[in-house]
């Protein structure tokens, strides 16, 4: 029978010859990542009522990101109960080395084909990888530490196609913004999507990462790519496996419920307005838009390839005045690889303030905290009402590109015309 | 599952988490914020609902966060089960891991306050002028919801092992 992608992962999981979409399924987990948030503070509690240890402390990643620094009490006390509880157990553990989605690949734990459970609601971005990895909750993630096991509703594919190839000044982040605004916040039905066509598979794994991360905005349950060359060489850098991935890629004939067609050369960089990811449209349309600071930071946009991206534009620029310019790397890696290349460099000469590889403002975390009435655009991926701060604070969502030339400008604006000579 | 009579209490499509479980009730207890669960949609819900009514709903219930005090909330009013369209899918997770039975059917078309009594085992809605076919659940979710939950279904499963 012919299989989508998502289908033979499943398949492979739940010990079966082939699933249909629908059919409720028992699979075993390839790995489970938790962190410092909804992980040990709140799966414990579970554990110790059932009286069992780790299924697998082999498969189990920690990853402390919300609460890094950790500098009010808070945040310190949840860090150390969330370090004692990774020596208690044995599990990898990376301690404010970045934000999970972007740290979890990066040390080489993911690989095409793999089936994974991420306590995060943006565990989607192991898609990128050809792996099929979606959030839960904690109650669900302790019984899945407890056993290994969960139950899955086969779900269908929704193919989201991108012809052509993006024109200059155009990034991944600007591809699922435009899904988001066509498709709405329900548009995956918490089915499977897998990103398709020439413009995808042009992109580099980060940039991969930036739309299957925001499949959590259009509201499916995974975001997948089937691996390349390009997943294959970054799993294989990490010092992971790449494994057979040539047998992860959906089967020709298999039945594929929804297909929507983009054109990539077409797109334009897009801006969605407060309070959802899903108010996006075209630059042209939030242009002028004053703004007091300019967020770069998030898994979704802080990786190496949105601070390059980001930099491309600020080299020998200077922050407009009156505007915060605040830069977030995801991961200490990607941090010190771009102060490496001289990226660093760049916000500092720029006047930016660099904050630590973690979560902060994005989870609404930390001295940063959005105040009252203040505008600010974002590389994040929500912008829900009050969650980056103060319930008046209003947040747009964009691309490092754009985010770095409206800091420039002081105002939302359009960055093409600053990459021209570039 | 005992199966007892109920009242239906209808409402329409995308009736989201922060209807079920508003926000500015989130830190407080869990009986102060079930006693404000749809207050903002169906006023009367939170204070008249019976233990053993129903919630009757028409597409993607739930939609929202991943909030598990969305389900608590319905839980804490004794609620018999949630009869959707459909559901969002982490509300649905949550849903059954937490105990409480939700089903895909179509019973908008029963009058609110109707009476009714859902047989889980058989996957029906009955009411005083015939039955609504719901999609069956598989027998180990059926389980879990009728275990009242994931944890205590763990819990049994277990002690049945010998772990
Ligand atoms: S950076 Fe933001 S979106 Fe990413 S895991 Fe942290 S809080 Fe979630």
């Amino acid at each position: 029978m012919a299989m989508t992608l998502a289908e033979k992962i499943i398949a492979r999981a739940a010990g079966r010859a082939s699933v249909a979409p629908g059919e409720i399924v028992t699979a075993r987990v390839d790995l489970a990542m938790i962190h410092d948030s909804g992980g040990p503070r709140r799966v414990e509690p579970i554990l110790k009522r059932l009286g069992v240890g780790l299924w697998d402390r082999d498969r189990v990643v920690l990853i402390s990101d919300h609460y890094i620094p950790g500098d009010d009490p808070d945040g310190a006390a949840i860090l150390s109960l969330t370090r004692d509880w990774a020596r208690r157990y044995g599990v990898t553990f990376h301690d404010g080395q970045g934000i999970c989605h972007v740290v979890l690949p990066e040390r080489g734990h993911v690989a095409p084909g793999m089936f994974i459970t991420g306590g995060d609601s943006h565990s989607p971005t192991g898609g990128a990888f050809g792996a099929y990895m979606f959030g839960i909750g904690a109650t669900e993630m302790a019984g899945v530490l407890a056993t290994g096991e969960i139950w899955v509703r086969v779900p269908y594919t929704i193919a989201l196609d991108w012809q052509g190839q993006l024109p200059r000044g155009v990034l991944a982040k600007d591809m699922i913004l435009a899904m988001c605004g066509r498709l709405g916040m329900d548009g995956g039905r918490y089915q499977a999507i897998e990103y398709t066509g020439p413009a995808v598979r042009a992109l580099g794994m980060q940039e991969r990462m930036t739309l299957s991360n925001m499949a959590a905005e259009l509201g499916a349950q995974a975001g997948l790519i089937a691996p390349d060359q390009v997943t294959a060489d970054y799993v294989t850098a990490a010092g992971g496996d790449p494994g057979d991935w040539q047998v992860w890629q959906g089967d020709a004939g298999a039945a594929v419920a929804e297909r929507h067609v983009f054109d990539a050369s077409t797109l334009a960089p897009q801006v969605a307005a407060p309070h959802s990811p899903a108010n996006a449209s075209d630059v042209g349309d939030q242009a002028g838009q004053a703004l007091d600071v300019v967020y770069i930071g998030a898994c979704t946009g802080a990786k190496y390839a949105d601070l390059a991206a980001a930099a491309e534009i600020l080299r020998g620029q200077r922050l407009a005045k009156g505007i915060r310019l605040m830069v977030a790397p995801a991961s200490r890696r990607d941090q010190d690889r771009a102060a490496a290349d001289g990226i660093m460099g760049v916000f500092e000469a720029a006047g930016a303030e660099v904050l630590p590889n973690a979560c902060g403002i994005c989870a609404g975390y930390g001295g940063a905290r959005l105040g009252a009435d203040i505008r600010c655009l974002s590389t994040t991926a929500r912008n829900f009402k009050g969650r980056m701060g103060d319930a008046s604070s209003r947040v747009w969502l964009s691309s490092p590109y754009t985010a770095a030339a409206s800091a420039i400008e002081g105002r939302i604006a359009d960055p093409r015309p600053h990459l021209e000579g570039r | 599952m005992e199966r007892i009579w109920g009242r239906i209490w209808k409402l329409g499509d995308n009736v989201d988490t922060d209807a079920l479980a508003p926000g500015r009730f989130m830190h407080r207890p869990m009986a102060e914020l079930a006693a404000h669960c749809l207050i903002d949609r169906s006023p009367d819900f939170a204070a008249n609902a019976r233990p053993g009514d129903l919630i009757v709903a028409g597409r993607n219930f739930g939609m929202g966060s991943s909030r598990e005090q969305a389900v608590q909330a319905l839980k804490e009013r004794g609620l018999q089960g949630v009869i959707a369209e459909s559901f969002a899918g982490i509300f649905y997770r949550n849903a059954i891991n937490l105990g409480l039975p939700v089903f895909v059917g179509r019973a908008t078309d029963l009058p609110d306050g109707a009476e009714a009594r859902l047989d889980a085992d058989a996957a029906v809605l009955r009411h005083a002028g015939g039955a609504v076919t719901l999609e069956p659940l598989p027998g180990f979710l059926l389980e879990m919801i009728r275990d009242g939950g994931l944890v205590p279904h763990l819990e049994k499963r277990l002690a049945k092992e010998g772990r």
